[in-house]
């Protein structure tokens, strides 16, 4: 079944007090940043303290992602750290290329194979900043089988698309459409933008409706006042949830009779709709909605 | 040595001088009121001193006597610093300092205690320089902490005798009538001074804005003032009362005061015409904000708020959620303002407020109080009066008062501050004993004093997450280690009042 990525929350890895507190605010990921939001003399202590925050704190109850550094600007060292930390899912940031993926990849197998960590038990996800990376999206999301998803990050790629943010997103939408597309296709997760505009809850509102009618799993958030707006949205409809239930209900009972279809009020359900169902009831459940199958 | 309740060792004699805590109410007991003594004015007697030095020999003040100001200037206070420049210069030395309580600004009180001007104190609190200053031993006799209530209390019952009361007046007409609200320099009510009016042998009233007779509102009465001086300025304006706090975009603040809402909003008090008191503290405001929005929704609205008033307090009232606001101090300018303008808008002094002696205080009326703390402990003991290096540093307040007289008293506090556990094994110094709080709300979840079993049940369902003590104190721990105890001398610096007057706790010399 999907995991639930909702939210994926930014956290700067030199600050110590938020490493501790950010399992708080609910986001069903955590991205600690070793890149863009450590300054270069602290790029070290950024990494050492992420690593011991993963070795001293409960994070039991988010997915850890890393955004590391490029491999030849601290990288390595980064994966390196990561790995033994016990991350589970490496970020690379400008991805351009499916090569870009291969490369984390390869370090990632070399630590796991001199630490005796089962290979492939860290994942990864590509952020994709660039028109090359966009239309190079596809072998990316194919380039690794540690690949659980791919994320859109917008303002270096407005910027190379000699535009910047709108109202209306339009700006985006072959990005976020053909990103999209490309995690589909490759069975994987797709991340949307982070909303920078803080104090703008109606504009968060607004993209975050427009990013989950496409279709997209989640969004990245830079602050926590954003998750609870996000989840608002991704929440299941009532009726989405009665339905849910029922085809629920209906494979409880085919299982219990040893009946290999399940069926609603004498319909056949196909198994992509029973899984959705399940999913809707685990997003249900995360919303706080009563789930309860009788 | 004599143990208490709470297994707290009192040194004697001052156990034997005050007794030790027995529990919550064992030492409510009928007593005689305490009353000033009066010198009666005669008409076309003026009551007007040409100076501060002046009105002190009017008073007779002479060594030994005890003298009082309030803390409703508090930083912004000119007034405890100018009166004791004079007294010390005029030679006086023995004196009891009873102030109802002491800010950062009167760290010039140093002097005075090196120098035997000043030899015993009482207050609420004590902050920075002062408070490290007496913490390392700089008094022969301890400090007497006591709450707003208590020391109300102590002052009705005797146990206080101002000799002559120092009050900063906003603006005051020359025969003594007062009132807070107008002036240069305005704090809104007068609720702590209007005791030691009342008490106070002799009264000097402190104004840099003398009007006509008479001065109304009348907050302190004429009846109850001896001596009227003009001073250039009490205070800084900006010093004592702040523009309308910021709300806190903290989204650690957020998540207590977001909890504690829901703790309030789900309990059976949360009806209409409930009542409540909060702080003044980021989380404290944004627990107003957020129960403002539960009060729209559900249509609830409530009889009173207690406090310690805030202007977030005030725009529930201006927006018909909130009937009274009931006042001994402000926090803030808007409502200070508001006291003025808002007829619904009542001041009222620290014995009505939170004494436990009186005929029934409002506190004995309220449903919910949301306190804050420096420390929990596993007994549900809070300390707010001492840091974790032992240093004296905060203020009593009114924290013992409401909590241990509110139907249900919220505690809120994160879990840690930088690298300091808040949820401890023992309270460094207790200030409210652990069977006057109901709830312990911080940013992981809450937890429930288990001798309300009635509020485990009602909130069973609630969607907040729900630990023992023991567990949160678990969850500090795992982060900041066990922290090391403190290394006490031997020497008592400060002896803590339960509200009743007997000690519940000692602070030793570091």
């Amino acid at each position: 079944m999907d995991k639930l990525r909702r939210t994926m929350m930014f956290v700067p890895g030199a600050n110590a007090a938020m490493l501790r507190d950010c399992t708080l605010y609910g986001a069903d990921s955590i991205m600690f940043d070793l890149e863009d939001a450590v300054s270069m003399k602290e790029k070290d202590t950024a990494r050492m303290l992420v690593y011991s925050a993963l070795k001293t704190f409960d994070y039991s109850s988010v997915e850890t992602v890393v955004r590391i550094n490029a491999l030849d600007f601290g990288g390595v060292q980064d994966i390196t750290a990561m790995v033994l930390g016990g991350i589970q899912v490496i970020r690379l940031p400008k991805t351009e290329t499916a090569q870009d993926i291969k490369a984390v990849d390869a370090a990632i197998t070399k630590v796991e194979k001199a630490y005796d960590i089962p290979v492939g038990r860290t994942h990864m996800m590509a952020a994709i900043e660039s028109a090359a990376g966009v239309l190079n999206a596809r072998e990316i999301a194919q380039a690794s089988p540690r690949m659980i998803g791919i994320a859109l990050g917008a303002e270096d790629y407005l910027t190379s698309q000699k535009t910047y943010r709108h109202e209306d997103g339009a700006e985006l939408s072959f990005a976020r459409n053909f990103i999209l597309h490309a995690a589909r296709e490759a069975g994987i997760a797709a991340i949307d933008t982070v909303y920078t505009d803080l104090d703008n809850e109606a504009g968060l509102i607004r993209e975050t409706k427009l990013i989950k009618q496409l279709g997209f799993d989640g969004k990245s958030v830079i602050n926590p006042r954003q998750i609870p707006v996000i989840h608002q949205i991704f929440a299941p409809t009532q009726k989405q949830v009665v339905k849910a239930q029922k085809i629920v209900a209906g494979l409880k009972e085919a299982e219990a009779k040893g009946a290999g279809v399940v069926s609603v009020n004498g319909q056949m359900v196909d198994k992509p709709v029973v899984e959705r169902a399940q999913f809707t009831l685990e997003l249900a459940k995360a919303s706080n909605m009563e789930t309860e199958v009788d | 040595m004599v143990e208490n309740k709470l297994g707290r060792q009192i040194p004697e004699p001052y156990a034997s001088q005050y007794g030790v805590y027995t529990g919550e109410f064992t030492h409510i007991k009928h007593y005689q009121r305490a009353a000033a003594k009066v010198q009666p004015v005669k008409p076309r007697q003026p009551k007007l001193m040409q100076s501060i030095h002046d009105a002190i020999v009017a008073t007779g003040l002479k060594d030994g006597m005890t003298i009082s100001f309030h803390h409703h200037f508090r930083e912004g206070d000119y007034v405890m610093n100018m009166v004791m420049a004079e007294i010390a210069k005029m030679g006086i030395k023995n004196l009891s300092l009873a102030p109802s309580s002491i800010s950062n600004v009167h760290a010039p009180l140093i002097d005075y205690i090196k120098s035997g001007v000043v030899t015993n104190i009482t207050s609420s609190g004590l902050r920075d320089k002062l408070g490290a200053a007496i913490s390392n031993g700089i008094m022969a006799n301890p400090v007497v902490i006591r709450s707003h209530g208590g020391r109300a209390r102590a002052i009705a019952s005797g146990d206080i005798h101002i000799d002559v009361a120092f009050l900063g007046a906003p603006s005051a007409d020359e025969y003594g009538n007062i009132n807070g609200v107008n002036g240069k320099a305005t704090c809104g009510s007068l609720g702590y001074a209007k005791i030691d009016a009342k008490y106070a042998d002799k009264v000097v009233a402190i104004t840099d804005t003398l009007v006509p007779y008479p001065n109304t509102p009348i907050a302190i009465p004429q009846t109850d003032v001896d001596y009227v001086v003009q001073v250039d300025a009490i205070g800084d304006p900006k010093g004592i009362a702040k523009g309308a706090a910021r709300f806190t975009k903290d989204p650690k603040e957020l998540l207590i005061a977001q909890y504690a809402a829901q703790v309030i909003t789900a309990s059976d008090y949360f009806k209409p015409g409930f009542s409540f008191q909060t702080g003044s503290g980021g989380s404290s405001l944004a627990v107003t904000r957020y129960l403002k929005q539960a009060m729209e929704k559900q249509n609830v609205h409530a009889s009173f708020a207690l406090g310690g008033i805030t202007s977030a307090m005030v725009s529930l009232m201006r927006a018909g959620l909130v009937d009274n606001l009931l006042d001994v101090q402000d926090f803030d300018h808007p409502s200070a303002e508001s006291l003025a303008e808002d007829p619904h808008h009542y001041e009222i002094d620290a014995e009505m407020y939170a004494s436990p002696l009186s005929k029934g205080s409002v506190i004995n009326q309220l449903d919910v109080a949301v306190l804050s703390a420096l420390e929990v402990d596993t007994k549900y003991n809070v300390n707010v009066i001492t840091g974790s290096d032992g240093v004296i540093r905060g203020a009593s307040g009114g924290h013992s008062d409401t909590a241990a007289a509110c139907k249900m008293s919220l505690v809120i506090a994160p879990l840690i501050r930088g690298r300091i556990p808040t949820i401890v094994d023992d309270v460094n110094t207790v200030v409210t004993p652990g069977a006057s709080v109901d709830v312990v709300v911080t940013e992981v979840g809450i937890a429930i004093n288990p001798k309300r079993q009635d509020l485990m049940a009602m909130f069973k369902d609630l969607n907040v997450p729900q630990f023992t003590i023991q567990e949160l104190r678990d969850k500090a721990y795992a982060v900041t280690g066990t922290p090391a105890k403190i290394h006490y001398g031997d020497r008592p610096v400060a002896l803590i009042e339960y509200r009743d007057g007997t000690l519940i706790d000692v602070v030793n010399h570091v």
